[in-house]
């Protein structure tokens, strides 16, 4: 049974969704990668029609109410990194394995610097360097969505 | 098919895409702003937990049935000394018991206080701890009891071998829990061996609080246990917070550098309860002298 583009988006992002807010030791939660992150910048480079600026907001305030923090923070961050995502794919898409590595870092470095400032903003904890660590560790998963990607511009064909 | 003809390579147009990264982006900074100045969210947040919960549950309960099966199968002679442990913790307890009443009576005698007669706190409710958010940025607990069962915001939460947060925010079935060491948070705690009052600070590690307002020449040493002092409207006093940790003064700075751990295991307690305490009873929170 092969499932609509649609389907599958929902699916996996809300899989990455999972992993992401997924109660885990506090060592692990730290060097954990932003799933969701990847799963819209995935999707928004893939697919920008389908998953893009709304998705990367819808998950993004997913994420706000999950974790109990200030409505829109997520939101924002996700929806700007969505937004870049989308208007480059055509080029990003074409690039090598390790320029769009590169891009996802980028982009993961976008979302944190949204984050952080909103946190600071509003007078939450900004917490020490080690919250840039997602900015190492996701660019490390992306290369194995390259079978992935290969196989969804097989299925479109 | 009409899907694989919306995710076709087409090139969004630069113009509409912007367009609509400008409204999602106007409407989070409208969130954002409501969320902050006021509290015409909380009803929304309040049904959005609610909606949350289902799925905290099911993220929690892999680990739940993990524990269910190790405890299922733990070996009976583990049970068996596990209870007999328990008989002996019991008498002991009783034994207490009885002497504490007694001692009770007398200082009722001594002081005339009927309020000294029984302990600040009236009621508790245990909890289980089902969701947890344990990084440097946010010491959080999400714990399977809410409004529906009477739990008020700000409200002590207490585990074995002493305090371990307060309620934050109150889900109709849920509660988010911060703990102490949540960088966010403050107690202010009284050491015990001096009677110096001051406050402690979360550090965002587990368990691990600091002490960040005692002047160079305080006497605190290594192993000072750290109680609430009663302060700030919150917690009563005289429950057990810390233990002083670590003790550095730099000549350079105007303040000791004082580290302490928690008592009440942070990573480890799967259990916990929120306390009701007696407002007219001495030990109970001075209320904040600033109204909300």
């Amino acid at each position: 049974m092969i499932l609509t583009v649609r389907k599958r988006l929902a699916l996996t992002t809300l899989a990455a969704f999972v992993l992401q807010v997924l109660p885990l030791p506090s060592w692990l939660a730290t060097i954990r990668p932003p799933f969701a992150v990847i799963a819209v910048i995935f999707w928004s480079l893939i697919a920008p029609r389908v998953g893009g600026v709304g998705l990367g907001f819808l998950v993004g305030l997913a994420l706000d109410v999950y974790r109990g923090v200030i409505f829109g923070q997520h939101a924002l961050a996700l929806a700007f990194v969505a937004y870049i995502t989308a208007r480059q794919h055509l080029i990003v898409r074409n690039k090598t394995m390790f320029e769009q590595t590169l891009f996802v870092a980028l982009m993961v470095v976008a979302y944190e610097t949204l984050t952080w400032s909103i946190d600071g903003f509003t007078g939450h904890a900004t917490g020490g360097w080690m919250r840039w660590l997602p900015v190492l560790v996701a660019p490390l998963l992306w290369p194995l969505t390259a079978s992935w990607q290969a196989h969804e511009n097989r299925a479109r064909r | 098919m009409s899907n694989a003809a919306a995710s076709r390579n087409i090139p969004t147009r630069g113009a509409a895409a912007g367009l609509r990264f400008f409204g999602y982006a106007l409407l989070a900074l409208a969130l954002m702003w409501i969320d902050q100045r006021g509290g015409w969210l909380d009803s929304v947040r309040f049904a959005l937990q609610a909606a949350a919960y289902p799925l905290q549950m099911a993220l929690a309960s892999p680990a739940a049935a993990w524990q269910w099966t190790r405890a299922t199968f733990e070996q009976r002679e583990a049970l068996q000394s596990e209870n007999a442990a328990l008989r002996a913790r019991i008498r002991e307890l009783e034994l207490l018991a009885l002497r504490r009443a007694d001692l009770e009576r007398e200082n009722r005698e001594l002081r005339n206080l009927r309020l000294a007669a029984a302990d600040v706190a009236s009621q508790w409710l245990t909890t289980r701890v089902i969701a947890e958010d344990l990084n440097r940025l946010r010491q959080r607990y999400t714990v399977d009891r809410g409004a529906m069962h009477g739990v008020r915001k700000g409200q002590a939460v207490i585990a074995g071998a002493g305090l371990i947060g307060q309620a934050l925010r109150v889900g109709p079935w849920s509660t988010e829990v911060i703990l102490l060491s949540d960088p966010e948070h403050a107690v202010p705690v009284q050491i015990v061996r001096t009677g110096q009052r001051t406050l402690a600070l979360g550090t965002g590690r587990e368990g691990e609080l600091t002490l960040p307002l005692l002047p160079l020449q305080t006497d605190v040493r290594e192993g000072d246990l750290l109680v609430t002092s009663g302060l700030g409207g919150v917690f009563p006093a005289g429950y057990p917070v810390a233990t002083v940790s670590r003790v550095r003064r730099d000549g350079g700075s105007p303040l000791a550098q004082v580290e302490a751990r928690s008592t009440a295991k942070i990573d480890r307690d799967r259990v916990v309860a929120f306390l009701w305490f007696k407002p007219a009873h001495p030990a109970a929170p001075a209320p904040a002298l600033t109204p909300r």
